[in-house]
């Protein structure tokens, strides 16, 4: 992936450095000081750029960089602040019990923390507005389902296996033409998308970035693996229902089978993901670890969170008439998908 | 396990062998039956049944239906626009069933 541009002191010294060769440069990094974590543009893109280095690496930049001290000194920098943003929006959750997991887990993803976006995408999004929101979500699912793999070596027993099942569902039970990310990538081609890994990264706003850094930020760290599975549970409890108004927006939209399929896929999927994350992955990890079921809400909570601000900052972008991305996209083909655009 | 137990399970091992070499034989069975299912059927609380391992799924014709996953979903409240399949429906129509047998003395209250 190439490197996106600098958007503060904090991404701009990072890219200087990650240009140099790893062991030679040693300055020290600029203070952290964000009042708004989540929406902050400078560090969310530093957060992402430090990430990226565990996933598929950036162009000219050298590998060894992955693991070293100076760099994973300012990724925990950045992360302190990160994570100390969701824990206070997240709020203090009451004790938990394995046994009272599920309700709880279905409690709070039933609290809507903002606007919905599906319902937007479903009735009222225009062609550009649903390929602004493809292009957003390409920072992520272009590698779905990678942040929580991390989880798996850090589990045992009858949690492993169910975060396996699911995992192995995310990947098209190892069919390429099956995998989510291959199949959100004929959603983009059929959107007239650049769907080459990482092409939107940099238009994407802090709030998408965020969305991308929370995954990473609770699949790199063995001790929020607890979050980590609940920000997976949170996520499949909530999907089915979005992606069918997706589809249904994408269809309304004049979006054939092979556009939406990435959407009609997931809604048969995540049904069966929800009942396996919730039942067979939470509440068996919260009885082997049972001081961990706090976090496993909190994972949930970010996810809720996460969702929550981009949700925001999409409705309130194109409600001004603006687009929500950095860099508008280049216009579409008038006769894309046959709509009159 | 002593020197009787080893011998047993060595003919046990033998039989089971023996019958699956018979049952793998051409025209040893009718085609329409569905093959010997090694897989389980779970209901979830308040949410569909989910099935897993080798166990076919088709229609009242004998036509397959194809899952297009190993583990799936099927559908326990009726109200699922993807039947036989699960598409989430069952949350917003406040679907209720315990995991377990429903007691009929309860059916007003499902267990959980």
């Amino acid at each position: 992936m190439r490197l996106p541009t600098a958007r503060g002191p904090l991404s701009g010294a990072l890219l200087t450095t990650l240009g140099s060769a790893p062991g030679t440069h040693r300055r020290g990094w600029p203070a952290v000081d964000s009042a708004e974590p989540l929406t902050d543009e400078d560090l969310q893109l530093a957060l992402f750029v430090c990430y990226e280095l565990h996933y598929r690496g950036w162009d000219d930049v050298a590998e060894d960089w992955e693991w070293d001290p100076v760099v994973l000194t300012l990724r925990a920098r950045l992360e302190a602040p990160f994570e100390a943003a969701l824990r206070a929006e997240a709020g203090t959750q009451p004790p938990v019990t394995p046994t009272g997991l599920a309700d709880r887990l279905t409690a709070l993803v039933g609290t809507s923390r903002g606007p919905s976006l599906a319902g937007y995408m479903q009735r009222h999004a225009t062609l550009g507005e649903f390929r602004e929101f493809v292009a957003h979500r390409s920072v992520y699912h272009l590698r779905e389902a990678d942040p929580h793999s991390w989880a798996i070596p850090r589990l045992d027993g009858r949690p492993k296996a169910a975060l396996i099942e699911i995992q192995a569902d995310e990947y098209g039970g190892g069919r390429l033409e099956r995998m989510h990310s291959e199949l959100f990538r004929t959603t983009m081609d059929q959107l007239a998308l650049d769907s080459t890994y990482g092409a939107h990264v940099d238009a994407a706003p802090a709030v998408t970035l965020a969305h991308s850094n929370v995954m990473s930020l609770l699949g790199l760290h063995r001790r929020l693996r607890g979050a980590a599975l609940g920000h997976l549970a949170a996520f499949e409890m909530t999907s089915s229902m979005a992606n069918r108004r997706y589809g249904n927006g994408l269809r309304r939209l004049g979006g054939g089978p092979v556009a939406t399929r990435f959407y009609d896929e997931h809604v048969e999927a995540d049904a069966v993901h929800e009942q396996i994350a919730v039942h067979d992955l939470c509440v068996a990890f919260a009885e082997r670890e049972p001081h961990l079921g706090g976090d496993v809400l909190f994972g949930a909570a970010c996810a809720q969170i996460a969702g929550s601000v981009t949700a925001t900052h999409l409705l309130d972008h194109w409600k001004a008439g603006r687009t929500s991305l950095l860099h508008a996209l280049p216009p579409c083909p008038d006769d894309l998908l046959g709509a009159a655009a | 396990m002593n020197r009787v137990g080893r011998i047993r399970e060595a003919a046990a091992r033998g039989l089971r062998h023996l019958a699956a070499v018979v049952e793998a034989r051409p025209g040893s069975r009718p085609e329409q039956r569905p093959q010997p299912s090694a897989g389980d059927i779970v209901p979830y609380t308040d949410g569909p049944l989910l099935v897993r391992g080798d166990v076919p799924l088709h229609s009242v014709d004998g036509r397959a239906i194809d899952p297009g996953r190993v583990t799936y979903a099927l559908c326990r409240c009726g109200k699922s626009g993807t039947k036989p399949f699960c598409d989430g429906t069952h949350k917003a129509a406040g679907f209720q069933a315990p995991s377990g047998r429903q007691d009929p003395r309860h059916q007003n209250r499902p267990e959980r």
